[in-house]
């Protein structure tokens, strides 16, 4: 927030008509309340869909007992009783999500446990890989797509096309089984094809697992994010502006480190931001692939058990992600756009 | 647009590399997935050796000891199938949608696109996971459904957005002018001038159907546990992987290249239609 003050005045347009004059400040205040105010509505809203997708469109207790259902009668009342399926419908989605505002994710249905102890660490664990897979994947894209760029039309740049083109439709679990039978089992053997991570350590204490799963994240989100930074990196290279910074002697080389780089900065957080937001989903097939005890790998498992309470605590975290991440990337967008700065305080 | 010739459009579809090439590599993969089953050597469930070893066709067995190129070419039908229906639902679905808004506009498009929005914020393979947990044996239909229901907010986005761009135009005004019906209008002025982007948006979905149904394949969630299919393959033979890799390797390959042929054919049709409003 106290960025966001500093930010504000440096645009003197909004002096220029005093008849719409606000204070830059409450004009920001106005327009991020609006944006948490959506983001809000967008998760009261994911919660409605959660909880009536997971309680009333099939039966859970049929699904959790299978073929015991019919045997035993009295598992299935001890069942009812723990997931309160006496009571109607509205009153326990209120109670559920009551429990989800004061911090209380429920309990476990497949070892008894309170959600929230189970998957706490889980969360930090999926947010290092999260992290991890950003922070190598933004340079390298920008990397390739500053390559593309310079060389555009000629044989580099139609080789990253086709490689990037190809790249982009392959779904992640086919790049990672590709990894693993080439660095862990078929071919070579020098990292681990699943995480290994002793008595509740972090996996980072054992860098080497996260090699892959690291690896195939960068290698299923790189080619979007390329492709667009090279696209806005050429929409730059053409425009007058840069024309004349060429006219004038600027060296090809600063001119597209200053102009055209500096320029691809908002539709680049907007591509990695949309991926960041893709891996919030895309975590739970590479997490199960490769065994890494995050979030994903959870759902999966709470999916295959009918832990219901896990699964709805595990759907809200990560639509709750999903929606963070895509608010602070428009928040940071704006920011970095002057042009919309002035439209907002104006 | 339509005033080209069809000879010359021909000439533009075939000059399109990315466009042929893709539609080629795709149409091998169908036609294996296709005629596969009436290939195989040998019965879809037929144990031919040990799990694992080199007994059957050349790519070995799997971990029940079942022949894996007569499952690669058995197991393709499935996905094929759920994945172009799901396609297609997410199609119509989100066109309607987009169209909807888009047409009538107003309060009744801003209220629409916000719940599009809410069903934004959910990660497509995390829908079907949520329905998944509450059903002991998924059906066929219900993956057709519940992918197609996580295109549709994508579809009817993208749908919206070119609608918007050609409601305000002059024949869809004149045609209101003369008094024609709102969905004649619609389907036959509308429609029709939204095709190229929404061909290239359908090789682009069924580009991501392909690959989801396969993962979910993968994760063990499957319609016929016993059957062949490429995604629950490579969950099957998993632990084969240092024995015999052939169990996972071939339907992940399979599954690979059939993504790149769709991605590429949806490529070529954006380039393709790029080039057209250039003309």
């Amino acid at each position: 927030m106290a960025q966001v003050e500093a930010e504000a005045p440096a645009t003197p347009t909004t002096v220029d008509e005093p008849a719409h004059h606000r204070s830059a400040t409450v004009a920001w205040t106005l327009w991020l309340a609006r944006r948490l105010g959506l983001a809000v509505l967008t998760l009261w809203l994911v919660s409605v869909l959660v909880f009536f997708a997971t309680a009333a469109l099939g039966d859970p207790v049929r699904a959790i007992l299978g073929k015991d259902y019919a045997s035993s009668p009295s598992r299935v009342a001890t069942l009812e009783a723990q997931l309160n399926l006496d009571q109607p419908l509205v009153q326990r989605y209120f109670d559920w999500l009551g429990g989800l505002l004061t911090g209380d994710l429920g309990t476990s249905l497949s070892n008894r446990l309170p959600v929230s102890e189970l998957i706490g660490d889980r969360v930090v664990n999926t947010a290092v890989l999260v992290l991890v897979s950003a922070l190598v994947m933004v340079p390298v894209a920008f990397g390739i797509a500053m390559i593309s760029a310079h060389y555009r039309g000629r044989k580099p740049d139609h080789v990253i096309q086709i490689i990037l083109l190809g790249l982009a439709g392959v779904p992640e679990f086919v790049i990672g089984i590709l990894f693993v039978a080439l660095f862990s089992t078929t071919v070579l053997h020098l990292l681990p094809a699943v995480t290994i991570s002793a008595g509740g350590e972090g996996p980072w204490h054992n860098p080497g697992s996260m090699v892959l799963p690291v690896l195939t994240l960068v290698f299923a989100v790189t080619p979007y994010v390329a492709r667009i930074v090279r696209a806005t990196l050429l929409e730059v290279l053409d425009s007058d502006y840069v024309e004349l910074a060429r006219l004038k002697g600027v060296p090809e080389r600063v001119v597209m480190r200053k102009h055209a780089l500096l320029n691809a900065i908002v539709p680049g957080i907007q591509v990695v931001a949309l991926q960041l937001a893709w891996l919030a989903g895309g975590i739970v097939i590479v997490e199960y692939l490769f065994s890494y005890p995050g979030i994903g790998a959870s759902l999966v498992d709470s999916v295959r058990n009918n832990d219901i309470p896990m699964v709805q605590a595990l759907s809200m975290i990560i639509a709750a992600i999903y929606v963070g991440v895509n608010l602070i990337a428009d928040i940071l967008s704006i920011l970095f756009t002057p042009r919309a700065r002035t439209a907002i305080t104006s | 647009m339509s005033a080209i010739p069809t000879t010359s459009t021909l000439r533009r579809v075939t000059h399109q590399r990315r466009l042929v090439a893709g539609a080629i590599i795709t149409s091998l993969v169908v036609l294996l997935a296709v005629v596969g089953p009436w290939i195989a050597p040998y019965g879809e469930h037929e144990i031919v050796g040990k799990p694992f070893t080199h007994s059957g066709s050349f790519l070995g067995t799997d971990y029940l000891g079942q022949d894996v190129w007569t499952r690669v070419l058995a197991g393709g039908r499935s996905i094929l199938i759920i994945s172009l229906l799901a396609t297609a639902l997410g199609m119509v679905g989100g066109i309607l949608i987009g169209l909807i808004a888009a047409y009538v506009g107003g309060w009744f498009d801003e209220v629409l696109m916000r719940l599009n929005d809410v069903a934004l914020a959910f990660p497509q393979i995390l829908l079907a996971l949520l329905v998944l947990s509450a059903v002991e044996q998924p059906e066929w239909w219900m993956i057709v459904l519940l992918v197609g229901a996580s295109h549709a907010p994508r579809v009817a986005r993208l749908a919206r957005g070119v609608a918007l761009g050609l409601v305000s135009r002059d024949f869809v005004a004149s045609a209101e002018a003369l008094g024609e019906s709102r969905i004649r209008i619609v389907l036959t002025e509308v429609l029709p001038n939204m095709s190229a982007p929404l061909l290239a948006e359908a090789g682009l979905r069924l580009t991501y159907s392909i690959g989801m149904v396969a993962a979910l394949g993968f994760l063990g969630f499957s319609t016929d546990p016993a059957g062949a299919d490429w995604g629950l393959m490579i969950n099957e033979n998993r632990l084969g992987l240092l024995v015999l890799p052939w169990g996972v390797l071939a339907p992940v390959i399979v599954i690979g290249i059939f993504t790149i042929g769709t991605n590429l054919m949806a490529d070529g049709i954006t380039q393709l239609a790029e080039k057209g409003e250039d003309a």
